[in-house]
């Protein structure tokens, strides 16, 4: 189980590597943390003929506030994420998802960025990039570009990026006083990639949840938002939510195909019971 | 551009390494194949298994999803350097008191891991070193002796320092 | 918590109470401290000069005729020295039947290294390239035009027999391998005193031993002296130098095995398999060192899978308890080809032997069918055939105490066999020479606290927490004799030996013939030669693995190397202390009868008086032997060898538990803990012991939760990867404690039996009956493994 032959690139620059990809197209492939890809070249289900190792450009390693946002870089590693007190504190979704993140050395060496622009649909940073409504920041030819989170995910391994175009940042709402956020997932061992998992944001207003984004993973081509659920749990009361009604509307937001792990109607049914310990935890405010 | 193999230079071990690699060749069997340092294992080549983890730039990673051109310019440790260096001594000897490994083949890969988790400092609980080696499959012990192991030596440093 | 309580043996002192006995102490086994610092010799360590790499091109089908092979664009890539078809390689390789006489009926076809003109499996090789790296020989791999004519799939079981099936190997006339039917007793008048018959059907997932080194195997012929050596992680050394021998026509002596450092064996290690024929071929025919390490995702389609079992299952159990019939009706389907040399029918051959034989009841009614089908080959794992028999037995078991009213723990105490009334036999025709079932039960559930856990249990179901208890008694084959497979014409010795060496500086070298895989072989023997010797165990160094140097013998399997290895150890120790003894006698003009060895030194028996070191007794008979007495000829090395003859095998008993919590959301389960008692007779070592019970629970646990080879209709493997095939992994296991009965075997002076299956025989019983203790009151059951979210659910009505 060893790679196809490829040349190999580090660029040091996005210019450097937006030529590369521009020259080369679809037979370049980025690498950054290579947590997946490299799976997929030993496995030869992926085999570039040029690979473009983008861990030399600097600057893209970078958490800080920018303006409302948290802008997270591309190079950023799960792990330093995971440390990071300015992601506890603004974006403390990601907090609670990151340990659900493979293990220990996939995450010292995965990227948010590559984790971003691969879009696997079972992964959890998509799914919280777009529970929170948050952007991605790309370069390409033309220059940066930013596109909505609820915009980037097109399809399996699809998104907004194109073939000579780089992921640099991800930029997420900064939490405030009001926020409130939830994820649950069910994996069947510690740092699978769950069943079924679900990401959520919301505000606190008054005794009311409002602005409630609900986005799921697993359970479809792209992570998913539960738009029919949503409507259903916003503006509601804290305190007497109306779960079941939004449970039951997830039949129509969500339309799992089964695979070897779990059957549609299994992933539909621990979509219901997701739902129901998400809306519990969004009673409470983030810790 | 279009050259699948390169000149690397990195540190292994303390020592400097100079060598030609295939740019498709994975650092675990860079290691292996080229440097003759066989104590890391290659059991999945597809990142799940764990045996091939070793030290890059201080972090663990695993050998078969980075490449030996990555590595170009880094620091990479092994077990053959971690043993040398005497730096895990206590793990390895707990290892050995506590029947923490059978075949041993998984080993280097669960002492890296391990040693990553123990240099975080303090007692971890019994919950928590398994969260941390979750990721390295053992089909020998059942994981509780490498556990009790992990424990057992986050105490005595525990102890030394306190 | 452990804990030893001997049981079933006699008071007083024993041969093995030596002084500063090694035996029952948990010494540090001598191989860690390399293989902690990376300093093991795996064979995917093994380089050799001029040594290539083969990469085998596999059947995308799982059945399909091999129209035509075009390899010239193969053979003009980079590196690249052969590409071989089947053909070509059957000019130096013969074919072989995975048969055995004592299994009366059993019937296979012919098997190449290399498939010739149809591939039976998804996974078969169909043309091996070798080339000067792995890499290269993969590249080579994928430019190997293979033209296919798919041809239909006998993929399930169930209808493997049907008329309109086709059938795979014409010759044979039908789907039919094996088939084995076994009453004893009178099973329908026993059905017929029941107040209840109890009827159900257990499945069990395919499942695979994912040995974390994957086969492996360098195979280095010389034609310089026509001889083949073959450096392989194998369980069986001289069993692989017979088959390499008979098939590359070589004479056996030519023909040398050795095993180093093995990363993982479970029985999967204990087969030879096409490619490692493929490749001692190769290596024959391109005279050169040829290498083979399979990648994951040749393990996942070609190291033999196991378990592969649908049983219909009855019980007959009366009011008050009493069990008075089992019946059970097995089928399982096997591949294409019984695999060779131990064939695919022994694990429901043990299947039929097993069921019940923890019990008085005596009618019993078994069949048992084993078919072929387009899928990977199943054979010998772990624990062979006990996993299934047990949950068979132990899920009939609490099926019937649910239905009359009785407590799990209470039906067992009424039905298991009574301790006192050993030696007795199975209605399967079993010999038990001493078991300890019910001081087992006893001891486990004070170590568990079982009354304490009801309570626990029924206060936490109150407020909408469902957790289980489940209890499994066991019994393990181990220390088998001849009647495994010698008896059934298979080359694969019963007997293992031991030499034991005293050298000039007083060292002693020990050879033997069983193996290490992990399990402390090395330790152990070398704790039985120090006691029986008399020497301090550092001075013991033991040598294995090697059919050049090692006496000949059977290897490590069937928890057969400390019982019957050990033993043979022993002889040879006590043998070369009574050598030792006449040379020191003769040098001391004393009686030998009246020293003794201790710690190194020759001592007076009665007085432990000091007399003679025995470097310097060993100085005097290899440099001054003419300082001894005229015509004493000092005799430094014993040998002695040793198979069981009392019984053909010698029973383990044990009894495990399990307690968990089943999340009736979701379906998953949660272990919190694991008990086992097990009774192995004489413990040479407590601590490996415990950890080989530990390592095999585990593995049952992997059996009855997560692991499954999952195949569509086409016979196509849906979860070959580590990704997708769920093994066991630290975040979901419980700690597991483990304490001990001793009924010693009278076949052997130590009374060591084998541990090394007893975990996983039990577990996935005991994980089973404590998920449907935990279902219990939502009138749930789970009964095919593995028990996964999903299959709980769905019993549960959920979905």
């Amino acid at each position: 189980m060893k790679p196809s032959s490829f040349a190999y690139a580090k660029t040091r620059s996005l210019d450097e590597t937006i030529g590369l990809l521009e020259q080369h197209r679809d037979e370049a492939r980025i690498i950054a943390g290579g947590q997946s890809l490299m799976a997929l070249l030993n496995l030869r289900l992926s085999a570039p003929k040029l690979l473009v190792d983008i861990n030399g450009i600097a600057g893209l390693d970078g958490i800080a506030l920018d303006g409302g946002d948290l802008k997270i870089g591309a190079l950023v590693r799960h792990s330093a994420a995971q440390k990071s007190p300015l992601v506890a504190r603004h974006a403390p979704l990601l907090a609670l998802a990151l340990p659900h993140v493979a293990h220990p050395a996939i995450r010292n060496r995965g990227t948010v960025g590559g984790s971003i622009a691969l879009a696997d649909p079972a992964a959890e940073l998509p799914a919280c990039l777009l529970a929170l409504g948050g952007a991605v920041e790309i370069a390409g030819p033309g220059g940066m570009r930013t596109v909505a989170a609820d915009d980037f995910f097109q399809g399996l391994y699809q998104t907004a990026l194109g073939p000579d175009e780089v992921l640099t940042a991800i930029r997420l709402p900064a939490a405030g006083e009001t926020t409130r956020v939830a994820f649950a997932e069910l994996a069947r061992r510690h740092g699978d990639f769950a069943l079924v998992g679900l990401a959520a944001s919301a505000r606190a207003e008054g005794d009311r949840l409002e602005d409630l984004r609900l986005a799921f993973l697993s359970v479809a081509l792209t992570p998913v938002r539960a738009r029919r659920a949503e409507t259903v749990l916003n503006g509601q009361r804290l305190g007497s939510l109306p779960v079941d009604e939004a449970v039951a509307a997830l039949a129509d937001d969500l339309d799992p195909d089964g695979d070897i792990h779990a059957s549609r109607e299994m992933k539909m049914h621990l979509a219901g019971v997701l739902l129901r310990r998400v809306a519990a935890q969004l009673e409470r405010p983030v810790p | 551009m279009n050259q699948t193999s390169t000149r690397i230079t990195l540190t292994v071990n303390g020592g400097r390494v100079d060598e030609t690699v295939e740019c498709r060749k994975t650092l675990v069997d860079f290691l292996r194949e080229d440097l003759g340092l066989t104590g890391s294992h290659v059991g999945c080549e597809h990142g799940v298994c764990g045996a091939c983890t070793v030290r890059v730039d201080g972090s663990i990673v695993r050998g078969c999803l980075i490449l030996a051109v990555q590595c170009d310019g880094a620091e990479v440790e092994t077990i053959e350097g971690l043993s040398d260096s005497a730096e895990i001594a206590d793990l390895q000897e707990n290892f050995i008191a506590r029947n923490a490994l059978q075949c041993g083949y998984c080993t280097p890969g669960m002492l890296m891991a391990a040693a990553e988790l123990l240099a975080e400092g303090g007692v971890p609980s019994r919950e928590a070193i398994r969260e941390y080696i979750s990721g390295n499959y053992c089909r020998c012990t059942g994981y509780q002796a490498i556990v009790d192991a992990v424990e057992a030596t986050a105490r005595q440093r525990a102890g030394r320092t306190s | 918590m452990t804990g030893t309580a001997e049981t079933g043996s006699a008071p007083g002192l024993l041969p093995i109470d030596r002084p500063n006995s090694y035996i029952g102490r948990s010494v540090p086994r001598p191989n860690l401290k390399r293989l902690v610092q990376g300093r093991g010799e795996y064979v995917s360590d093994i380089v050799l000069p001029r040594m290539a790499h083969v990469v085998f091109v596999r059947s995308p089908f799982a059945h399909a005729r091999i129209v035509s092979i075009d390899a010239a664009e193969a053979r003009r890539m980079p590196g690249v020295i052969a590409v071989v078809t089947g053909a070509e390689l059957a000019k130096v390789i013969t074919p072989w039947v995975g048969v055995l006489t004592h299994l009366k009926g059993l019937k296979s076809a012919p098997q190449h290294a290399i498939a010739i003109d149809r591939a039976c499996w998804q996974g078969e090789a169909v043309a091996a390239v070798v080339a000067r790296s792995r890499a290269e020989a993969e590249d080579a791999a994928e430019c190997v035009q293979v033209d296919y004519e798919p041809l239909p799939v006998v993929a399930d079981m169930e209808t493997a027999l049907d008329p309109d099936t086709p059938v795979i190997h014409p010759e044979l006339g039908d789907n039919l391998a094996f088939e084995r039917a076994h009453v004893a007793g009178d099973p329908q008048a026993g059905f017929d005193s029941a107040d209840h018959v109890v009827e159900t059907v257990f499945g069990f997932g395919r499942h695979t031993g994912v040995t974390l080194e994957p086969r492996a195997v360098v195979a280095d012929y010389n034609p310089g002296e026509d001889r083949l050596t073959v450096y392989q992680g194998t369980q069986a050394p001289h069993m692989v130098q017979n088959l390499l021998a008979k098939h590359l026509d070589l004479p056996e002596r030519q023909v040398r095995v050795v095993c180093k450092d093995v990363g993982g064996s479970f029985g999967i290690k204990v087969h030879i398999y096409a490619d490692e024929m493929a490749t001692a071929a190769l290596s024959k025919l391109l005279r050169r060192p040829i290498k083979f390490v399979a990648d994951r995702l040749e393990s996942f389609l070609t190291d033999i899978h196991a378990r592969d079992h649908r049983i219909k299952a009855r019980i007959g159990v009366r009011n008050d308890g009493t069990i008075t019939a089992i019946e059970i009706d097995d089928l399982t389907g096997i591949g294409p080809y019984s695999m060779y040399p131990r064939t695919s029918a022994i694990e429901a051959n043990q299947v039929v032997n097993l069921v019940g034989g923890a019990y008085t009841c005596p009618n019993y009614k078994a069949r048992a069918r084993v078919v072929f089908q387009n899928k990977n080959v199943m054979c010998q794992y772990r624990a062979v055939g006990h996993p299934i028999a047990t949950a068979v037995t132990e899920g009939l078991v609490d099926l019937a105490a649910r239905t009359v009213g009785i407590d799990p723990v209470e039906i067992r105490r009424r039905n298991l066999i009574p301790d006192d009334a050993h030696p007795c036999a199975s209605p399967a025709g079993l010999k038990f020479e001493a078991l300890s079932h019910h001081a087992s039960l006893e001891k486990l559930i004070a170590m568990m606290d079982y009354e304490g856990l009801r309570r626990e249990q029924a206060a936490l179901r109150a407020r909408g927490i469902h957790r289980g208890i489940g209890i499994a008694s066991f019994i393990e084959i181990t220390n088998p004799g001849a009647a495994f497979y010698g008896v059934g014409g298979a080359r694969i010795s019963s007997q293992d030996g031991a030499s034991v060496r005293l050298d000039a500086t007083g060292a002693v070298i020990v050879h033997t013939s069983v193996t290490e895989q992990g399990q402390g072989t090395e330790a152990v023997i070398a704790q039985v030669v120090a006691t029986a010797f008399g020497v301090p165990l550092e001075r013991v160094r033991v040598i294995l693995g090697d059919t050049d140097v090692t006496p000949y013998g059977g290897g490590t399997w069937a928890s057969r190397g400390a019982g019957i290895g050990g033993e043979a150890a022993w002889q040879a120790g006590k043998a070369l202390r009574a050598n030792v003894l006449a040379a020191a006698g003769a040098m001391l003009q004393a009686d030998p009868a009246t020293l003794d060895i201790r710690a190194g030194v020759v001592v007076d028996a009665d007085t432990g008086r000091e007399r003679v070191d025995l470097a310097e007794l060993a100085r005097v008979v290899y440099f001054r032997p003419d300082t001894l007495p005229p015509g004493f000829q000092a005799e430094f090395m014993a040998v002695r060898h040793y198979v069981p003859r009392g019984y053909p095998f010698a029973f383990t008993n044990g009894v495990q538990a399990s307690y968990l919590e089943v999340d009736v959301d979701t379906g998953f389960v949660k272990l919190l803990k694991h008990w086992v008692v097990e009774d192995c007779g004489t413990i040479l070592n407590p601590q490996l012991v415990d950890e080989q019970i530990r390592g095999g629970v585990v593995q049952g646990i992997g059996a009855a939760l997560f692991e499954h080879c999952l195949y569509d209709g086409d016979g196509q493997l849906r979860n070959g990867s580590m990704a997708d095939y769920l093994v066991p992994m630290a975040g979901e296991i419980p700690d597991i404690a483990v304490g001990h009965c001793v009924s010693r075997t009278g076949d052997s002076e130590l009374g060591a039996k084998g541990a090394g299956e007893a975990g996983t025989a039990g577990a996935p019983a005991a994980v089973m009956n404590a998920i449907n203790d935990a279902l219990a009151p939502f009138g749930a059951r789970v009964t095919a493994m593995p028990f996964t979210p999903e299959t709980i659910l769905r019993a549960m009505g959920k979905l």
